[in-house]
């Protein structure tokens, strides 16, 4: 029979890979028929909230909760003498230290959960609390990480062993009472023989300021214990179901199997969801308590002031270079503020995550970091926005870096990255700090970007400006905020990466159906990225069955292969590409079953797109559909029936995604009021799976990074008071304070990956944030500024502008 | 954030309103909007036992222009003064603040009465109103009676409404002459780092009459009677511009906040008061 339909239209006709195919999730968030945690309503559902404390730092003298238990409606106060007897008033940390569930006899941070009400609903709940009353000792507050290394002060008194001494922490001998880890990587003595010896040495010190996420949907979760057959099932907005399930079973006791985690639809994570919280605990507790299920949901206060934050870095740097740029040697240090528990969700091995990094996309031989590890009295977190692998941390750094040796140098900062990218031919690369970079070809990005943005005419726009402005014939200044990052992600290797032990690896198992359509399910859950189009995007090229008759189930661990989860951009790297690995196992046996259908041998038919044709007699084939229905239909000699695959993948390395930005910046300096004028991002993921997806994870990246560049911040006062408690203070840029974003491309599939993918969703936030700190810093650039903090808000950008004498 | 408890009321008229007022006391409020009560009663910081909607009470909506001003129904949407072409045309001010104020979901609910009630002094049309010289109805159990915008705020959420008092119309003289709402915020939806309201009256090259007002510089809004006059009688030069900056700055007093420190606030108030003024004298 003659075919047709050509070969571009049955390649069409799957809507594989390279396709910007319409999100499948769009048509039930659009209208409101998402299903969230909030969304699940149970039969007799109880509603948990929390007492917390105003105090950052104070020992707790006595909880009364009689008055309490007489509101209406309220059934129970859980203290931490109630958790106590279950073992569960403390719980383990992903980073290997402990945290209170509640507050065992002191509080640590402003938030902290003191006491549980639980009550019939949440209105209830609300005036038990006020009804709850705690009696507060105060303790001197530290918020300040150098002064917590020289304080008396102890916060942390469970940490310190008998007469004084300091057992060791999770990651090593600890220096003071107040310190977490020490974490070194590179060559410390000939890092400074290097910098001793250098033409040209550019120091910086810098701070990148505390931050939270803020997603749409606060962290919450809905616990059902039956008592009757004995099973919990504990809805969440977990990043990570099934380290979730883990968790709960050793630190409850449960056995794994009688404990079902479901993500349900997810409104935003950004690693905010990856932690387990005492709210989780307690609902559990609660629901066994009662019988009944029990909901908690955070409120907006909740979420920003006690979940989990990002960063809070003081980074010092050395870098050395030759008097023509080339860069010899660069050392950092970080004193990172961790808040009152070490509560990140960093690999094992890997405290200060993968801030080794830090040498970027430059050919550095010699390098040398340590990060020191504090307790403070602020919240613990330390994962959102990339935070556990501190990439964004590690790229901010290298970018200022170069930016203040371009000013050390008198040398152009793009020219000064040209000379210093390692280049195509080094591929692999090992750096010095340790990373084997996979892939790259940054010279060709960069010269693409420049010319995108036409970058000689913007210098001399720019440096006219700066005449006029010197001239008195504007008030205005221009900054040209360059950045060029490299990411890693994709973690990880199961040989260096793993949360309490669990292997970093991801997962799909896929059933093909008689019909010739399909489920897959993945360890995974995405929270916004769109997995349901793109993973099934990955299928129908390797199985050559439409991405349209292809579900894709993640978040259940009843159903779901087990999975580390979704966060620092792994799903596209890990288990998109156990995804094509089982997509392989099925065509492995299609191709059997297609040449007992087809009378041939099994090295004489090939897969063709959508079928498999007979080696040189195309239009002899049988197409997928209906090896599939042979799958159940014939008794094929030798091969079971049915059609289905699982794969764990084990990444042989990360992934090494790397892009670059460009940021056209106008500056009022009366003001302090910057105006992004351009916005231009070159983003290589390898392989683009889906270009309306991956555009669409670049305009929201690179907003979260806006923010955080200009005036997104956690900030506290002296006495451990949240200063940005809510959306009028924290900084959510709207519609409003969003440029217009021009995305451009380079591919360079990573070679190692089975389809050459790399993962986009957090390299905007990388790249951006320093992209737009550099504009700011650029625009000053002329009249002496080296490097000012950020948030750059409009009283921090006038500040710059008024230190420098600009307002005289 | 769940506010406590508190009886809801939705009366149908004035004295409805009024008697529930006197019979509540310090525990009653009036809600017209909701936009600034509501999230006050969610963290807990207005204390409401007795919740009294005017959204129902006649009488308060409508703007109405004469020759003699213009009149606002206390109960008036912001989104609804900025749709109001004729108000526009008689005093387009108006809808330049307003479209500074929040957001369009904000302003679809908060009304002019509320905002001008509140006492909050980041709110956008007590120093507007000021510029303007409005005065405030007020009714309560003694009657009916008008105070003038500029002499209605005391302190932070004190004004000179009385507990027992609504407010029901707003009524401003028909402005003459250039005109200009200037305001810096963080972002959409934030309050004044620091907002200049001018009405400014040109005759040839001369300024003839000035009115100034600034917001969220002081806890109540600052009309600045000697800034204005430091502009009447000049041909608004440079010199002009300064005398006036300076006399605003000795009458504002800003406080810290997280929009940054008392220099820099100073500092903002004086650029954001050139602009505005130069861009009213443009317009005269
Ligand atoms: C996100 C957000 C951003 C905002 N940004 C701004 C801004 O930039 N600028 C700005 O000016 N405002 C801003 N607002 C406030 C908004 O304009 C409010 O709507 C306004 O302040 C109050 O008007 P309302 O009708 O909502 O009053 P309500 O909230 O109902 O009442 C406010 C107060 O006034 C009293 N009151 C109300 N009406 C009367 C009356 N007729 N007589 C006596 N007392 C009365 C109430 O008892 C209460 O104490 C913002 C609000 C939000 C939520």
């Amino acid at each position: 029979m003659k075919d047709e339909v050509t070969r571009e239209e049955r390649i069409d006709s799957l809507k594989g890979m390279g396709c910007s195919r319409k999100r499948v999730e769009d048509a039930r968030f659009t209208q409101g028929k998402g299903n969230y945690v909030d969304d699940i309503k149970l039969d007799g559902m109880l509603f948990g909230d929390f007492v917390r404390t105003p105090y950052a730092h104070a020992r707790i003298v006595s909880i009364n909760t009689e008055e309490a238990m007489k509101v209406p409606g309220v059934l129970a106060v859980l203290t931490a003498a109630d958790l106590e007897p279950l073992g569960l008033h403390w719980m383990p940390t992903l980073a290997g230290d402990k945290q209170m569930v509640l507050a065992d006899g002191k509080v640590l941070f402003q938030g902290q959960e003191v006491a549980f009400v639980v009550a019939e609903d949440r209105y209830a709940a609300a005036d038990g609390i006020e009804q709850v009353e705690v009696e507060y000792e105060e303790l001197p507050v530290i918020v300040d990480p150098f002064e917590a290394l020289q304080s008396d002060v102890v916060l942390r008194e469970d940490l310190v062993g008998e007469g004084g001494t300091l057992p060791d922490g999770a990651h090593g001998p600890r220096k003071h009472h107040n310190h977490i880890f020490t974490w070194e990587a590179g060559d410390k003595d000939p890092t400074a023989e290097v910098i001793a010896e250098a033409d040209v040495v550019a120091e910086e010190s810098m701070y990148y300021h505390r931050t939270h996420p803020c997603p749409l949907e606060t962290c919450g979760c809905v616990a059902s214990m039956d008592k009757v057959n004995g099973k919990l099932t504990l809805w969440g907005t977990f990043q990570a179901p099934h380290a979730i399930r883990t968790v709960v079973s050793l630190i409850s006791g449960i056995e794994e199997h009688n404990i079902r985690v479901i993500s349900p639809d997810i409104g935003g994570g950004f690693g905010n969801k990856v932690g387990a919280y005492p709210g989780y605990v307690c609902s559990v507790v609660a629901s066994i308590v009662t019988g009944k299920p029990v909901k908690w949901i955070e409120d907006r206060m909740d979420n920003l002031m006690t979940t989990a934050f990002a960063r809070d870095y003081h980074m010092t740097g050395k870098i050395a270079a030759t008097k023509e740029g080339k860069i010899t040697g660069l050392q950092c240090h970080v004193t990172a503020d961790h808040g009152g528990f070490d509560a990140c969700a960093d690999p094992t091995k890997f405290p200060a995550g993968f801030m080794n990094i830090c040498t970027g996309s430059y050919d550095i031989p010699t390098a040398y970091l340590e990060v020191d590890g504090v307790y403070t009295n602020k919240a613990p977190g330390g994962v959102s926005y990339r935070c556990s692998f501190r990439v964004t941390e590690a790229v901010y750094f290298i970018e200022r870096m170069i930016e203040v040796l371009a000013i050390e140098l008198n040398m152009d900062a793009a020219e000064l990255r040209r000379i210093n990218f390692i280049k195509k031919e080094q591929f692999p690369y090992t750096a010095a700090l340790g990373w084997e970079y996979d892939s790259g070809d940054y010279h060709t990005a960069w010269e693409k970007a420049l010319k995108a943005v036409d970058y000689e005419g913007l210098r001399a726009e720019q440096a006219q400006r700066v005449a006029d402005f010197k001239a008195g014939k504007t008030r205005s200044l221009m900054g040209i905020g360059l950045s060029f990052f490299t990411e890693i992600v994709g973690a990880g290797p199961v040989k260096n990466c793993d949360i309490l032990g669990l292997g970093m690896f991801d997962s799909c198992e896929i059933r093909i159906h008689p019909t010739g359509s399909a489920i897959a399910r993945l360890g995974t859950i995405s929270q916004g990225q769109g997995h349901a189009t793109t993973f099934a995007q990955i299928l129908a090229s390797e199985i050559g069955l439409p991405a349209d008759s292809i579900t894709i189930e993640e978040g259940d661990t009843d159903t779901a292969p087990y999975g580390l989860g979704t966060y620092g951009s792994r799903s596209t790297p890990v288990a998109g590409a156990a995804t094509a690995m089982a997509g392989r196992k099925i065509r492995a046996k299609a191709q059997m079953i297609a040449a007992y259908l087809l009378e041939v041998h099994d090295n004489d038919v090939e897969f063709d797109v959508d079928r498999f044709v007979v080696k040189g007699a195309p239009e002899q084939f049988k197409t997928m559909k209906e090896i599939a229905f042979a799958a159940y239909n014939q008794a094929i000699p030798g091969i079971e029936p049915g059609l289905e695959a699982v794969s764990y993948y084990d990444p042989p390395n990360m992934t090494y995604p790397f892009g670059a930005y460009v940021c056209v910046m106008d500056i009022d300096v009366d003001t302090g009021v910057p105006d992004i004028r351009r916005f231009y991002a070159l983003d290589d993921c390898g392989t683009r799976i889906n270009p309306m997806i991956i555009e669409g994870q670049v305009h929201g990246g690179l907003t979260e990074a806006l923010a955080v560049a200009l005036g997104q911040e956690i900030a506290y006062d002296d006495m451990g008071n949240v200063k940005t408690g809510t959306l009028m203070d924290f900084f959510l840029p709207t519609a409003w304070e969003v440029p217009n974003y021009e995305t451009d491309h380079t591919v360079t599939p990573s070679p190692h990956h089975p389809i050459g993918a790399k993962g986009v969703g957090e390299s905007p936030h990388v790249g951006g944030v320093p992209c737009f700190s550099n504009a700011v810093q650029d625009a000053f650039r002329p009249f002496g500024n080296r490097h000012t903090n950020m948030p750059h808000d409009h009283w921090r950008i006038w500040k710059t502008a008024n230190d420098l004498g600009l307002h005289d | 954030m769940i506010p406590a408890a508190f009886a809801y009321y939705r009366p149908t008229d004035m004295a409805g309103v009024i008697s529930l007022l006197q019979e509540h006391g310090d525990d009653a409020r009036v809600m017209a909007g909701g936009h600034s009560l509501i999230p006050m009663m969610k963290l807990r910081m207005a204390d409401v036992p007795h919740l009294i909607d005017l959204q129902a009470v006649g009488g308060l909506s409508g703007i109405a222009i004469g020759s003699g001003g213009i009149r606002i129904g206390a109960m008036v949407t912001q989104s609804e003064i900025i749709d109001d072409d004729a108000l526009s045309a008689a005093a387009p001010i108006l809808r330049e603040a307003a479209l500074q104020i929040a957001d369009p979901q904000v302003r679809n609910m908060g009304t002019v009465g509320g905002n001008v009630a509140n006492g909050d002094p980041g709110n956008d049309m007590p120093g507007l109103m000021q510029c303007l010289d409005a005065t405030f109805s007020l009714i309560g159990p003694d009657g009916v009676r008008d105070v003038p915008a500029r002499a209605f705020y005391e302190a932070a959420y004190m004004t000179a409404r009385g507990d027992e008092e609504v407010l029901t119309a707003v009524t401003i003289p028909l402005p003459a002459g250039g005109y200009a709402y200037e305001k810096q915020k963080r972002k959409i939806g934030d309050y004044a780092t620091a907002a200049a309201a001018v009405q400014i009256v040109k005759d040839g090259d001369i300024c003839t009459a000035a009115s100034i007002a600034m917001t969220n510089l002081s806890d109540t809004p600052i009309f600045s009677e000697a800034a204005g006059a430091a502009l009447i009688g000049t041909s608004v030069d440079d010199a002009a511009l300064q005398a006036a900056t300076d006399a605003m700055q000795g009458d504002i007093d800003p406080s810290e906040d997280n929009r940054g420190p008392v220099a820099f606030k100073k500092h903002v108030a004086g650029v954001v008061l050139r602009r505005a003024i130069a861009r009213a004298w443009s317009r005269a």
